[in-house]
């Protein structure tokens, strides 16, 4: 789409191609490296910085707060009851492991696909699943009611002689979010150690030495360690990509695995998988404009990143929308169930019909704006479109949860659902603890990969024959 | 094993790419076998230059993800079935398609912790001393915008003037002889 009519003496654009470029012209291995390892080296943290540490630190404190309450009092202080059930936390749940699955989709499947431009955000990416897998691992913990005998949901040798029931979908749970949550920090771990060496080499003060040269595990950039490291980050790509579908798909069967209407369908694996990377692309939106804003990056991250993900954010959007149109012809039509039909009807016209709307709204009619090229490269418009979708997929999954349950199939047993203070104090909590993390993040590991850009610079390539080295710099 | 004294190689540092793959091929092709070349990012032709080919990664990626896929299958079966066998909407004791949810994560949770730990372990990392960073050049340049190419004292044909000499005729941008 990008190809046609472009501005020729911008030098973001690819005279060749009429693309916008990866990487800005004139860049060289040093420039890239000094660029990217200063914002972590610097002495001088900028002020804004502190700003939104403390910010993010004082929304830790209402998490630490609302969990502490909930621990002391239990988990009356939540709305759930009969006959929701499941409220917030397994809402949110939801939510947060979606948004981390557009990390993984960047760096593994974008990875095996070989889509260069995916190079500069894939570490933040990265880092964006791992903080939020922690957020939602939370809450299916501090949802058990007693989380301190959380280690019951694994199968070890107890002296009750109980081991867990591995038919149900709640403990194939554990085991998929588990295993998202190690592979997830590994496969950032590992992509991050040649640039953590960089890091220890360029480190002037020593305490900045001993922490980068101890997790760069001696990393010397031997070419024979560079082998097996590259057929190592194929392969945890290559595992990484069945694992991100398999999860979410393994999320859904909580629900689709259960004879309720509105969840017992069998599109929610694949609408979920495609949700989880709508929200996800959203969300690396909204982290990557402020950042590369502040950080002074639109070198590095361009216009072609940010056009590139609103187009992913389109397509998948498409793919959620076929999944509610599809739930919507199976309630009305094809099911032939009266319960299906008032679940749907209910859904849309209830007491709490607002919310389907207002997901309706946010997730399928206003991102068809992204159908424009000028509006896709507009970074205002898409850092507010990235809020959009990211308020209408937590809304898709309170939807999910909520309008299925409080009207089942005895009108005696109906009931409502309204979140309460410590609710609400819980999920405004862990977003704070996710920007936190992120802050912590961006200020002490490298957010952009320094290997991986230096290798799309063009003086990168082996030129064939020996020695002409002038025509470097493109 | 070398002796751990005296020179541990000659260090020849390069501006680009394409003089350290030229410089790697041709000690290759002069003899050398012990030498290793250092680059800021990978480089597969450097591999290739200095005749390096084996890479045990994936093999070990697979028995890795086959244990994990066979030690949660039989975890599963024995408990269902033999250890704590309770009966669930009337469906067997051996339900295998429930159960392959949990060994699929598994097999890719050990294939991946294998696929990273392995990686490191056959690179001997972690390693907390190597004679490279002695080198005063080295660490500016190696893992930032330098080429580098090292022969070892611990090849038969290496010997100390005589290799220098051939370094130079690459025209690198030094020389250095680095210490154990």
């Amino acid at each position: 789409m990008a190809t046609k009519e472009p501005q020729i003496n911008d030098p973001m654009i690819d005279a060749r191609t009429g693309e916008y470029r990866e990487v800005a012209p004139g860049h060289t291995f040093k420039s890239v490296t000094e660029k990217i390892s200063r914002i972590v080296l610097t002495p001088h943290t900028p002020l804004g910085w502190y700003f939104g540490f403390v910010l993010a630190g004082g929304f830790v404190g209402v998490l630490l707060t609302a969990v502490t309450w909930l621990f002391l009092t239990g988990v009356g202080i939540w709305a759930i009851t009969i006959p929701v059930a499941w409220g917030f936390a397994i809402v949110n749940f939801v939510w947060w492991i979606g948004i981390g699955h557009a990390g993984t989709l960047i760096s593994a499947i974008l990875l095996l696909f070989k889509q260069r431009w995916r190079n500069s955000i894939n570490r933040f990416a990265e880092a964006m699943t791992i903080f939020a897998v922690i957020c939602a691992g939370m809450f299916p913990l501090i949802h058990v009611g007693r989380p301190w005998l959380g280690y019951w949901l694994f199968p070890y040798p107890s002296t009750m002689n109980v081991w867990p029931q591995f038919r149900s979908p709640l403990l194939w749970d554990v085991f998929a979010v588990s295993t998202y949550a190690t592979i997830s920090v590994v496969f950032w771990y590992i992509g991050m150690v040649p640039d953590l060496g960089t890091l220890r080499d360029r480190a002037k003060s020593k305490p900045a030495q001993f922490f980068y040269g101890f997790l760069a595990v001696g990393w010397r950039g031997s070419v024979r360690h560079w082998v097996r490291y590259e057929s190592a980050s194929l392969l945890l790509a290559g595992l990484s990509t069945p694992l991100v579908l398999s999860v979410h798909s393994v999320i859904s069967f909580d629900f689709a695995v259960a004879l309720m209407p509105g969840w017992h369908t069998t599109i929610f694996p694949p609408y979920f998988v495609a949700g989880a990377i709508y929200s996800g692309f959203a969300m690396v939106i909204t982290l990557a404009i402020p950042i590369r804003k502040f950080y002074h990056l639109e070198d590095l991250i361009t216009m072609r990143h940010i056009d590139n993900m609103n187009k992913v954010m389109l397509a998948t959007g498409l793919i959620v929308a076929y999944g509610y149109s599809t739930e919507v012809v199976m309630s009305y039509w094809y099911s032939a169930s009266h319960w299906e039909y008032f679940m749907m009807w209910n859904r849309m016209f209830g007491p709490m019909g607002w919310s389907y709307w207002v997901l309706i709204t946010c997730n399928i009619a206003l991102p068809q704006l992204l159908w424009s090229r000028k509006l896709r490269q507009n970074v205002a418009f898409t850092f507010i479109m990235s809020l959009i979708i990211n308020t209408g997929m937590w809304f898709e999954r309170f939807v999910i949860v909520v309008t299925s349950l409080y009207r089942d199939y005895l009108p005696s047993s109906w009931g409502t659902y309204r979140a309460t203070k410590w609710d609400y104090a819980t999920f405004v909590g862990t977003l704070g603890l996710f920007t936190f993390l992120f802050f912590l993040f961006i200020r002490f590991l490298p957010m952009i990969p320094m290997s991986e850009i230096r290798m799309m610079l063009p003086q990168a390539k082996v030129r064939p024959e020996a020695e002409p080295q002038l025509e470097a710099g493109d | 094993m070398a002796a751990r004294e005296g020179t541990y190689g000659l260090l020849a540092e390069f501006e680009t790419p394409t003089q350290l793959v030229h410089a790697a091929e041709n000690a290759y092709a002069a003899g050398y076998r012990r030498m290793d070349c250092y680059t800021p990012y990978p480089l597969e032709e450097a591999a290739e230059a200095i005749g390096f080919h084996q890479n045990e990664v994936p093999l070990l990626t697979l028995i890795g993800g086959l244990l994990g896929l066979g030690a949660m299958f039989l975890l599963e079966t024995w408990i269902s079935v033999w250890s704590y066998p309770l009966n669930i909407a009337g469906r067997p004791y051996f339900s295998w398609p429930a159960f392959i949810v949990p060994a699929y994560e598994w097999t890719i949770l050990w294939s991946g912790l294998s696929a990273a730990f392995c990686m490191l372990a056959v690179c001997g990392l972690p390693q907390v001393y190597h004679p490279l960073f002695n080198a005063p050049n080295f660490r500016s340049g190696a893992t930032s915008d330098k080429f580098f190419l090292c022969l070892e004292s611990s090849d038969p044909k290496f010997e100390v003037g005589e290799t220098r000499s051939f370094l130079e005729g690459f025209a690198p941008v030094s020389v250095v002889e680095v210490e154990y």
